[in-house]
C-alpha cells in the first residue's frame, strides 16, 4: 500500500525474553515435544506434523522468534524432514530450529504459512524441489521449476536421466472466476517479463491492473533455476564448492557469497581462521559491496529514466573501478573464486604499497563521486516526485515476509548480521548500520548510497590495518586437512550479511566429503516476495521503480 | 553587404558569422564535401559493387543488438555497451528493449528448461536476417552447470548460433572480439546454416506416446506447444 502509515509498531512489539536457552523454549512448547536434537547453530524441536502453527506461534508471540529465516526441506532414508530456522530480529544470535519429520509414504506437514508470511514461498519451493506437502498453503503449487515437471529433483529416487516436457502456453488470464472484480470493474491482465529491460534478469510479473492501477501482482520465478543446491551437493567440501557461491549473487556480491559458505563449512568442521585472513576477506566482501549498490543504483536509476543515460555510466565507471581492485586482489573481474575454507587464497598482490596506495585513491575519489550522485538523483526533484512515498513497505510486513538486508533497513528494521551476529573483523572496526525510516523506494536508494560510505570506511580501516601487519605474522590460511569430513548428522545453519540481506546455508553432513544437504536461503527470494505488499494499489511505473529499488539478482533468487 | 546591417529579428551584426563561414568553405569551388572516402574513389564519385555485397557491408556496420540480461554475463555485457569498452564504437552499440528493432542476440547466461521456450519466441519475433552471439560457456555448453537436472546444454539446442565467446564470464574485451569477428562474418555474408534443432518445438499430440506423454496426456491440450528436453541424449 502506498499510504504511509504512522508506525509505532516498533514500540510495542512483543518483549524479547532475551537469553532463553534450549530448556526454556523446550519448557515454553510443553508436550508439543517430541525429541530434541542440537544443531551446531541453534537447538532444536521435532515437533509432530500437525502442530507446526502452534509451535511456530508460540515462539514467535511468547519468545520472541519473529524471524523465520529460513525453511529446510530434506529427504532421509526413512522420513521427510522440514526444518524451520527462527531467529529474532532484535538479537539473531538467539535462534531456535523447529524440525517436522513426516512420513516418506505420506509426506504431509502442516504449513507455516498462516503465522509467517515468509513460509509462503520457502514451503513452495520445498514441495517442488524436495517434494513434502504442505496441507492449508494457500498456493500450494511449484515455484521454480515449470508445472509440467515430474518428479522432486532433490529426493532420493529422482531419475535425472528421464525426459520432461515443458508447454510454452500463453500465461493463462487468472481474472476468469474468482479473482475478478464486480461486473462493472475494468480489470486487465498484463505479462511483465520474462524477457523485459525492467525486470533485471529473467523475471515473470504477473499483474492485474484496475485502471491504471495495480489490483494485484505476482513475480514468477524460476527461469534461471539452475541447480545450485544439487551442484553444491555434488562438490567435495575443500575445493569443488567454492566456485559456486561466486554465480548466485553475480552482482557481483562474489566474497560475500563465498564468505556465507565459508562460515558454515568452518562452522561444521570446526576450522579457526587466522586473523589476517579475516581482515582480506572484510575488505574484499565490502569492495563487493561497494560494486553490488552501484549496479543496483545504476540499474535502479535507468528503470527509472529509462534509458543508458549519464547516471547508468557513471555508476559503470565507478564499478569498473571497484572491479579493477578486485581483479588485483583475485585475478578475476566478475567470479573470484578467493576464500578457502580456512582463509584466502593467496595475499595482498605484491607490490602491496602500490597495492594499498589504489584502493585509498579509490577511496579518496569516492565521496566527491558520492556528491555527484546526490546531485544527479537524490536532490533532483523529478526523481523525488517518482520515487517518495512509492512502494511503502511497512516495517512489520517486512518481518512477517523475512525481508533482510537494505530493503529492510529502509523500512527502519535495524537489522545488520554483520553488527549483530558478528564475524571476521566486523566487531573490531568503526562503522554504523544504516537505516532509514521512510520505507519507500526512495528511502531504500538512500540506504544503499550510504551504505556506500560505511563500506568505505570499513575498507580504509582494513587498509590501515594490512599495511602495518608484521610480516612474519601474515597468515592467510589455517591448517585444513585436504579432505574434510564432517561428522555423519552434523548441521548447521549460517548466516552472513549479503549485499542484498541475510545470506544462509544450511549444511548437513552425512560423514562423506560431500555434503548431505546444501540449502541456501537467499535475501534477493524473500525480498521479492514481499513486492506485492509494496506494488499493490500502485500504477504501473511505480511497479516498476520498486522492483529496481528491491535489487533482486535472479541469480540469487532462482538459485 | 545587406547582411551586414543589423534587422529587426537580429540584434547586432551578422558579420562574424558570415566570415566564419567564408573562412571554412575556403577560397575557390566549394570544396566542402571532399573527403577520403571520395579522394579513394578517384575521379568518379561512383562505386561499382555487387548490391549483396554492399548490402553485407551495411549490415556488418551497423548492427542493433538486443537488450537481453539472462545471468552473469549480463553484467559484463552491460559492462561492454558502458563507457572504457564502449561497444558503441564498432558500430554496434545501443541495445533496443524490443527484438522487433533488434538484428543481434546475445545470450549472456544459463538457459534453463523454463526459460528455453521464451528466448525461442524472443528469437522467432527479431526480423530476418538475425544472428546470435552465444556469451560464456553456459551457453554454449551449460558450462559450470551442465550436470544441473534443470539446464538446457547450450542455447544451441534451441537457435542457431553464430559465434561463441568462450569464458566465464568473458572479459568485456573478449566480447568485443566475439561481436567485431560476427561483424566479419556478416560483411562477408555468412551466417550459420539454419538446421532443425532436436529440441525444436512440438504439438504435444505429435510426440510419441511414450510414459511420460501418456500420463500429461489428460492435463495438455493436443494442440499446445511444447518443448521436450531429453537430458539423456543431451551432449
Amino acid at each position: 500500500m502506498s499510504t504511509q502509515k504512522e508506525s509505532d509498531a516498533g514500540a510495542d512489539a512483543p518483549a524479547t525474553t532475551g537469553g532463553l536457552d534450549g530448556d526454556d523454549i523446550e519448557a515454553l512448547l510443553g508436550e508439543h515435544v517430541l525429541d530434541r536434537e542440537e544443531h551446531n547453530n541453534a537447538p532444536a524441536f521435532v515437533v509432530r506434523a500437525d502442530a507446526v502453527q502452534d509451535v511456530l506461534s508460540t515462539l514467535k508471540e511468547e519468545a520472541g522468534f519473529d524471524h523465520l529465516s529460513c525453511v529446510t526441506a530434506e529427504e532421509h532414508e526413512d522420513r521427510f524432514e522440514s526444518i524451520y530456522h527462527l531467529k529474532q530480529y532484535d538479537d539473531p544470535t538467539e535462534e531456535v530450529s523447529v524440525v517436522v519429520p513426516t512420513s516418506r509414504e505420506e509426506p504431509v506437514s502442516q504449513t507455516a504459512e498462516p503465522v509467517f508470511r515468509a513460509a509462503d514461498w520457502h514451503e513452495r519451493e520445498a514441495y517442488d524441489l524436495v517434494g513434502v506437502n504442505y496441507e492449508g498453503h494457500p498456493n500450494h503449487e511449484r515455484i521454480l521449476l515449470p508445472d509440467t515437471w515430474q518428479g522432486h529433483p532433490l529426493g532420493l529416487d529422482y531419475n535425472q536421466d528421464k525426459p520432461q516436457i515443458v508447454t510454452f502456453e500463453e500465461n493463462k488470464n487468472p481474472l476468469e472466476g474468482h479473482q475478478r472484480g464486480a461486473e462493472d470493474s475494468d480489470t486487465m491482465y498484463l505479462n511483465v517479463g520474462p524477457h523485459h529491460p525492467a525486470t533485471h534478469g529473467v523475471l515473470h510479473v504477473e499483474t492485474v491492473l484496475d485502471g491504471e492501477q495495480i489490483a494485484d501482482v505476482s513475480p514468477d520465478i524460476g527461469y534461471l533455476h539452475r541447480c545450485e543446491e544439487q551442484m553444491a551437493q555434488k562438490g567435495t567440501y575443500r575445493y569443488q564448492i567454492m566456485p559456486y557461491p561466486d554465480r548466485w549473487d553475480y552482482g557481483p556480491g562474489g566474497i560475500i557469497n563465498e564468505w556465507a559458505y565459508a562460515r558454515a563449512a568452518e562452522d561444521l568442521a570446526d576450522i579457526e581462521v587466522p586473523e589476517y585472513a579475516q581482515v582480506i576477506r572484510t575488505m574484499g566482501s565490502e569492495m563487493c559491496r561497494i560494486a553490488c549498490h552501484m549496479l543496483a543504483l545504476g540499474t535502479f536509476c535507468l528503470d527509472i529514466y529509462g534509458d543508458f543515460t549519464a547516471i547508468f555510466m557513471y555508476a559503470m565507471r565507478d564499478r569498473e573501478e571497484v572491479q579493477n581492485l578486485l581483479e588485483d586482489l583475485t585475478g578475476q573481474r566478475m567470479m573470484f573464486n578467493y576464500l578457502r575454507l580456512g582463509g584466502v587464497v593467496w595475499d595482498i598482490p605484491e607490490p602491496r604499497e602500490e597495492y594499498f596506495e589504489k584502493v585509498r585513491d579509490f577511496l579518496d575519489g569516492l565521496p566527491g563521486k558520492l556528491d555527484e550522485y546526490n546531485d544527479l538523483i537524490t536532490d533532483n526533484e523529478v526523481f523525488q516526485s517518482r520515487t517518495v512515498d512509492t512502494g511503502y513497505l511497512d516495517p512489520e510486513v517486512a518481518k512477517d515476509y523475512g525481508v533482510t538486508g537494505p530493503v529492510a533497513r529502509a523500512s527502519g528494521v535495524d537489522y545488520d548480521i554483520r553488527r549483530d551476529d558478528p564475524y571476521g573483523y566486523y566487531d573490531e572496526l568503526d562503522w554504523d548500520v544504516v537505516t532509514e525510516d521512510g520505507g519507500d523506494n526512495y528511502a531504500r536508494l538512500l540506504v544503499r548510497m550510504r551504505e556506500v560510505e560505511q563500506s568505505a570506511r570499513i575498507i580504509e580501516q582494513c587498509v590501515d590495518l594490512l599495511e602495518d601487519w608484521p610480516e612474519e605474522d601474515r597468515e592467510i590460511q589455517a591448517n585444513v586437512p585436504r579432505t574434510l569430513k564432517p561428522d555423519a548428522g552434523t548441521e548447521t545453519y549460517k548466516t552472513v550479511e549479503g549485499a542484498k540481506g541475510e545470506l544462509g546455508i544450511y549444511i548437513r553432513a552425512d560423514g562423506t566429503e560431500k555434503p548431505g544437504r546444501f540449502k541456501i536461503k537467499s535475501p534477493a527470494f524473500c525480498n521479492l516476495a514481499a513486492l506485492q505488499e509494496m506494488a499493490t494499489g500502485e500504477y504501473i511505473p511505480d511497479l516498476i521503480a520498486t522492483l529496481g529499488s528491491l535489487d533482486v539478482i535472479l541469480g540469487e533468487v532462482d538459485r | 553587404m545587406s547582411s551586414d546591417q543589423p534587422r529587426d529579428s537580429i540584434k547586432g551584426t551578422s558579420d562574424p558569422l558570415t566570415a566564419t563561414r567564408e573562412d571554412r568553405m575556403g577560397e575557390g569551388v566549394d570544396s566542402r564535401f571532399n573527403s577520403k572516402l571520395r579522394e579513394a574513389f578517384g575521379s568518379t564519385p561512383f562505386i561499382l559493387t555487387k548490391f549483396d555485397k554492399f548490402m553485407n557491408w551495411v549490415r556488418g556496420s551497423s548492427m542493433f543488438m538486443l537488450q537481453f540480461g539472462i545471468a552473469c554475463c549480463s553484467i559484463e555485457m552491460m559492462h561492454t555497451y558502458a563507457v572504457k569498452h564502449d561497444l558503441d564504437r564498432f558500430g554496434s552499440g545501443v541495445p533496443r528493449a524490443s527484438p522487433r528493432q533488434a538484428d543481434v542476440m546475445i545470450v549472456p547466461g544459463t538457459i534453463v528448461s523454463k526459460f528455453a521456450p521464451r528466448m525461442k519466441r524472443v528469437y522467432d519475433q527479431m526480423p530476418e536476417p538475425k544472428f546470435v552471439v552465444n556469451m560464456g560457456n553456459c551457453s554454449t555448453s551449460g558450462g559450470p552447470f551442465q550436470e544441473g537436472y534443470n539446464v538446457v546444454k547450450g542455447a544451441e539446442e534451441v537457435i542457431p548460433v553464430d559465434i561463441h565467446v568462450p569464458g566465464c564470464p568473458p572479459r568485456p574485451e573478449a566480447l568485443v572480439y566475439g561481436v567485431a569477428k560476427l561483424q566479419e562474418r556478416v560483411a562477408n555474408g555468412e551466417s550459420s546454416p539454419v538446421t532443425v534443432k532436436p529440441y525444436e518445438l512440438e504439438q504435444f499430440g505429435d510426440l510419441e506416446r511414450d510414459e511420460m506423454v501418456e500420463k500429461m496426456a489428460e492435463d495438455i491440450d493436443e494442440e499446445t506447444l511444447v518443448m521436450r528436453y531429453n537430458w539423456a541424449d543431451s551432449p
